[in-house]
Order: C-alpha cells, then structure tokens, then sequence
C-alpha cells in the first residue's frame, strides 16, 4: 500500500492537486479510503486528518468502507423511481441481505450502491453491474445475474 | 465520395446501454469480411443516434449511401450482416427493421440549435467539427469585433441561462467584465445533479467542441484567462470526450498562447464533481473546485465580483455555453426569432418517465406541453392517462394533465408553480402517487443539504418525516397544513437555492393533487395503490389456476397453496412488495 500512496502524493505534488483530488487518486487505486491513505497524507503534507475525512464524508462518491469485488449499481433517479427502481432495490437488498447500515455482503462479493441519476433515463429503471448497464431491467433479472456470478466464484 | 457509403452507430449513452458497441464491430466485421468500400464510423454522440435523440428505439443506426438516409430502429449484432448483405452489398434496405412514422413525428416539431451538430459530427474529431463550421465563431469573435460587440449580441439574443434559474447571460457577461481583478475567470456547470436529466450530458458527449468553442467566446466577452468545466464523476465517457476535445483544441492553437493568433491567452482545465447536488449552487461550486466541502454562502459579495480564489467569475451551464457559437454564428435576430417574448430560444429537454417514446428532444419555448408529450413523446405509454408533468426536479413542481395547453417557458411555468429548471421532464400516469413523489424529491434534498443551515437542514427532515408518515397511513390531522406552513419558512429563511426550492414539489403537488393528500391522512388510501404501508393483496379465488407463479416469487414465505388449486396470502406475513402482483399471468392478484 506504501508504494502506491507514495506514487498518488508524487503526482499530487507534481500536478498541484487538492484535497478532493487526492482522495480521488486513492479511490481509484483503493476502491475506497483506507485509514492508513489518510493518516499517510495527513502526516506528510501536515494537514489534519479531520481536513481530509470533512471532504470524504461530505461527497457521495468516497467511500470508507472497502468495496465488494462486483458492484451492482442502483439508480435511483426520478425516471427510474416512477419505473420501479424501489422495487429493485429492495429485491436485491433482500437476495445479498443487506442492513440499512451495510451495503457490501458479509463475504465481501457484493456491494450495492445506490446513486442519483446515471442519465440513461430512457433506458429506466437502470442497474449497473459491474460497470455495464443493464436498462429496463427488473429485481428478478438482476437476481438471476447475482446467483450467476455466485456460481462461477464457486467453480 | 459518390460512391461510399457511410453507416453511423448511435454510441451515445442510450446506444451503448442498448449494446452499441456490439453492433459497431459487428459492421466492422462484416464489412471487412465482405470488403465493402464503406466507412464504418461512431455516430457521435449522446443520445443520439444518428443523433436522433429517441433512445428508447436504440440502438439505432443510420446508413448514408449515395446520398441517401436510412435509418433502423432496434438493431442487435446479430441483424448486422443482413443489414450488409441486402442493403449495403445488394442495394435494397431491409424494411421491415426501418423506423415507423413515430419517428419522423419525434422530429417534426423540434427545432434543433444547441443539437445541431450533435450526431451529425464524430465528437471525438475537431476537424469534423470544423468542418461543420465550428470555431468559426470564436475566431470571428476574437478577431473582427470586440468583447462589447459579443456581449451586445448574446444580450440581443435574450439567451437566458439554461442551468434552471434563467439569469440573462448576456448580462451577467456584462457585469463580469466589468469586475476588476489581475486574474478573471470562467466556469462551465457541468455538475448536471438533477435526478432524470441528462442535457449536459449529451451536450458533452455529442459534441464536446462546442461547448469548449462556447467558452473561449465567453472568456473573451470578460476577459477571462482561465477556465474550469466541473463535471459529474458519474459521466465517464463525457469527461473523456472533454480531454479528447481541449487537447485537439490546444494543438490547433485555439486554446493556449495567443489563440487565434491574438494576444489573447485561454486554457481550460477540467476539475471532476465528486457527488454532491449542492455543488450546482454557484458558491458550493467554486468551494470544492478550491478543494473544500461543497458548502455555500452568502451572496453577495457575487462570484461575478468574488468568486474563485476571490476572483471575478462567471459560471454558465453546459447548454448555455453551447448556445453560444451558434448564436455568433447567425446572429441574435435569428435566435431570438425562436421562443416567446421573454423567452427567447431552444430548450433541450430530456422527456422521460411514463412516455411512449422517451428521449432528448430540443423545441422552441413556448411550444405546448400538449404538443411535447402527445406530438412528440407519442402519448402514455400503455395507454394510461396522463396525471402531471415533473419539470425542474428536485427544485420544481409538477403540472397536472388539466393544464396540458400551457407554454413551456420561464414565465408561463413559475405562475404555474414548477420551473423549467435543467430540463427534466418527467410524465407521471395514473398509478403514480403524488404524496410518494413529493416524499421522493423531498428524500433527494433532505440527503443533499449540506447542512450549514438550520431551515434546509432541520426543515427538510421535518418535511420528509411528515410526508414518511402520511404515506405510512399514520398520516395526522392538519399535517397537509403543517406541510405548508413548513414549506413557507424553509422557502424564506434558506441560505441557497437548493433549500429555496425544496419544498416546491411539495407545495405544487398539494397545490394541484390537495384530495389526494387528504385520502391518505384522512382515510388511509393511496388512490394511485402506491404506498406499500397501505396496500393489502389478496388471490381472487376464482381467477387463481394455482401456477405456483407468485408463491415461488413470494420472499417472505406468505403464500401457500397446492398446485391447480387457488393460493391464498397470509396477510401477516406479506410484506407488500407486490411480487405476486408483478408475476401473476391471471390477474388474479388484487391490490387494494
């Protein structure tokens, strides 16, 4: 981990970033913020750690929490809202039994992130997995690709 | 180039959803297998194919041959290769895949200025856009006439800003470059934070320059040096297209040192949004482009006088950027020969929710809410009945189907109670719940208040408490007045516009939908069967052919039943997430 957060403040120092860029560059290696990213940075450009986790906490997109090796994305925006996408939400919390306070499964697999709007409203109501869009799809689909990729983690 | 034949893939947003990309390299394939003398080529691009905006029909792909324009509806890798063999090899178009006449009805009222060239040109290619007559305008600007000149003819255009609140840029030009500071900057709005709209977006990723042409002519107007886009993280292919564009805009020397051989010297550099709605306040914005917690303050003093670093600062959206060149480009008379008296122009909307056919459209304003949603969206979708119409998001209201003849424009929309807000358009139906909408949007604020000030942070709260419980069906006397009177302070005493206008989707959904309200406070009923909380489902006895179909979709174990025997729902362990509803072939599933 060292050697990666060494690079992100290298080219932070080099480009000029700020903060929120810097997270951003930890994300993309992390997949979330480790405690020992900010800890490091804090240390290292003498800025308080409360600095760092006050912009981390207050944008939707940093995460604290190491993410689960698929990520299914919900959107919940108003076209995918009026189509459903409660339902969907709901289904999928149900098969990967997640609380209100975890959204990654207890094994690390799966982890469901609900976001704004992915502006493919046409499309609604709209899942990603794994990055890739799934449009007009329902809670059973979904399901249906979740237990598909179970089952090849297993083989 | 007689004989060649061009086929464009819709690769926008709508077009990769639908697997665009799969039918590009299918065309690839088969025509190099064939060795066809075509080009095979990304149609740019948001949402449209071919730019035609009706994503719903994607992926849609246009083939150009001698001149000619035809376009398919529907197209899946696998109908490539007839498309090749019979059209492109064989010369005869195959029919049945064409578009139908809703497609042309799509089209015929929209007048398109800002998506002109949106589909028509590959955005990852300036010369295509120059071609189009791009950078022409900003060239002309910056060489034949002086920034006053630009700033007389964007006011004579009565472009309004595009990004919801409708301030006159032309004037808010004026005043920045009437600012004094060493350093002046400008800013494209990007944070495109409305949920169901996605403008900018296909602004960007169909035809990034001209937003980037936009700028320059902007920075001219006030002087400023520097520019910044601050764009979702949530729009990857966008902000790729973005890079793409500034690097081939610097290395034609339209950005940099002395662009256009002028002393004038302009960069851009993109900052990335990190997921916070509040940042579409001008204020938040400049805080987490300075690496801050996106929070605002007070104005004034105004961005225009004190706003980047303390810098004069303009802030203009993505689609009032892209206005810009087209506007130098024909002048103002021609612009303002669109719209209504005071509001002049084209608005791109995104028509999205319970419509035949959803999709990027750009119409004049003025234009009716009849003719957007019966003419060009093609009606309800399964033939339900129009309920209201959400325009502006979060920050806007709704227009019920009684008013379908008003003119969509500034004035006519905020005496209505909504606002045109970014350009989400949202059609609700019959089986939408007003209350569960208003709770939806109020949801949406409540999470995004940054929560510097009490009446945003503690009044949103309060309201979606009281909106949770009526749809609950714990609903109490007087809480529709509560609602108001809650609404009326969090409106007055909030510090930026994101708590100004939240509770608007409440007031206007009361406003218009007030017996709704009162069904559920006062007796409990969802009209519209929406809220889960008072919903019961039952098997009618005699519809049930006992298929087994709801009882393997039931997750909580509430239905039993043997199979070809009528199932029943043990209502204390339904929990009313209306899977049975959803599966049953019969309609044997009631909802009450």
């Amino acid at each position: 981990m060292n050697k990666i957060l060494h690079e992100i403040l290298d080219a932070h120092r080099k480009k000029g970033g700020n903060i929120i860029t810097l997270l951003q560059g930890t994300q993309e290696a992390f997949g979330y913020i480790p405690r020992e990213a900010v800890a490091f940075f804090s240390e290292e450009l003498n800025i308080a750690p409360s600095r760092f986790y006050g912009v981390a906490t207050f944008y939707a997109q940093f995460r604290l929490k190491p993410i689960g090796r698929h990520k299914i994305t919900a959107c919940c925006g108003t076209a995918c809202h009026v189509k459903g996408s409660d339902k969907i939400i709901n289904g999928l919390k149900r098969e990967l039994q997640l609380s209100a306070e975890n959204d990654t499964t207890v094994d690390g697999e799966f982890t469901l992130e609900e976001v704004a709007c992915l502006g493919t409203c046409s499309f609604a109501p709209v899942v990603l997995v794994n990055g890739s869009v799934r449009g007009k799809t329902s809670s059973d689909t979904v399901v249906k690709e979740i237990r598909a990729l179970r089952k090849k983690e297993h083989e | 180039m007689s004989n060649s034949t061009v086929v464009r893939v819709c690769m926008g947003p709508g077009g990769i959803a639908a697997g665009g990309k799969g039918v590009l390299d299918e065309f690839e394939k088969c025509l190099s297998e064939k060795n066809i003398q075509a080009s095979v080529r990304e149609n740019c691009s948001s949402h449209q194919v071919g730019c035609l905006g009706l994503c719903a029909r994607d992926v849609l792909v246009e083939v150009h041959t001698n001149g000619a324009k035809t376009t398919y509806q529907y197209i899946k890798p696998d109908m490539v290769e007839r498309i090749v063999t019979e059209h492109i090899s064989g010369g005869q178009p195959v029919s049945e895949w064409l578009v139908d006449d809703a497609f042309s009805a799509f089209y015929k009222k929209q007048v398109k200025v800002v998506l002109s060239d949106v589909g028509k040109v590959d955005p990852e290619d300036i010369d295509a856009y120059v071609a189009a007559g791009g950078y022409e305008s900003a060239r002309e600007a910056l060489t034949a006439g002086s920034p006053r000149d630009v700033i007389d003819e964007v006011k004579s255009s009565g472009l309004r800003g595009r990004g919801g609140a409708g301030f006159p840029t032309g004037l808010k030009w004026e005043l920045g470059r009437a600012a004094t500071g060493d350093i002046k900057y400008i800013i494209c709005n990007a944070d495109e934070g409305d949920p169901g709209a996605f403008m900018d977006r296909a602004v960007i990723e169909g035809n990034p320059h001209s937003v980037v042409e936009g700028m320059i002519i902007g920075a001219y107007a006030i002087g400023a040096s520097k520019g910044y886009v601050y764009i979702r993280a949530e729009y990857p292919l966008a902000v790729e297209r973005l890079k793409l564009a500034l690097h081939q805009a610097t290395d034609r020397g339209f950005l940099g040192k002395g662009i256009f051989g002028t002393s004038m010297d302009f960069d851009i550099e993109i900052k990335l949004g990190a997921g916070a709605f509040v940042c579409g306040e001008e204020t938040a914005l400049i805080a987490s482009i300075e690496g801050q917690r996106g929070m605002p303050r007070p104005k004034p003093p105004f961005p225009v006088n004190k706003g980047l670093w303390q810098r004069p600062t303009v802030i203009n959206n993505v689609e009032t950027l892209a206005n810009i060149p087209y506007i130098i480009r024909n002048g103002c008379a021609w612009y303002a020969s669109y719209g209504t008296e005071k509001s002049k122009g084209t608005k791109v909307f995104a028509l999205t929710g319970k419509i035949r056919n959803p999709g990027l459209i750009e119409v004049p304003m003025g234009i009716t809410l009849r003719e957007i949603i019966y003419e060009i969206g093609g009606g309800i979708e399964n033939d339900k009945n129009l309920k209201a119409v959400q325009t502006g998001g979060p920050s806007g209201g709704c227009i019920p189907a009684s008013m379908l003849d008003l003119n969509v424009d500034y004035d006519s929309l905020a005496r209505a109670g909504s606002i045109v807000g970014s350009g989400g358009m949202i059609v609700l139906d019959e089986d939408d719940c007003m209350v569960n909408m208003a709770k939806y949007f109020v949801h949406f604020t409540q999470t995004e208040s940054c929560g510097k000030c009490v009446p945003c942070r503690v009044g949103t709260k309060r309201l979606l408490e009281i909106l949770t419980r009526i749809t609950k069906g714990e609903g109490r006397t007087g809480d529709i007045e509560l609602l108001e009177r809650l609404s009326a302070g969090i409106k007055t005493a909030s510090l930026c516009g994101l708590g100004q206008t939240a509770p608007n989707p409440v007031l206007s959904n009361i406003r218009y939908f007030r017996d709704e309200f009162i069904a559920h406070v006062r007796d409990k009923k969802c009209p519209a069967k929406v809220c889960r909380e008072m919903l019961s489902y039952r098997i009618i006895e005699k519809f049930c052919r006992g298929c087994g179909a709801c009882l393997r979709a039931c997750p909580g174990g509430a239905i039993t039943g043997e199979k070809k025997k009528p199932h029943v729902i043990d209502p204390g362990k339904c929990i009313r997430c209306g899977a049975c509803f959803d599966v049953c072939k019969f309609k044997s599933v009631e909802k009450e």
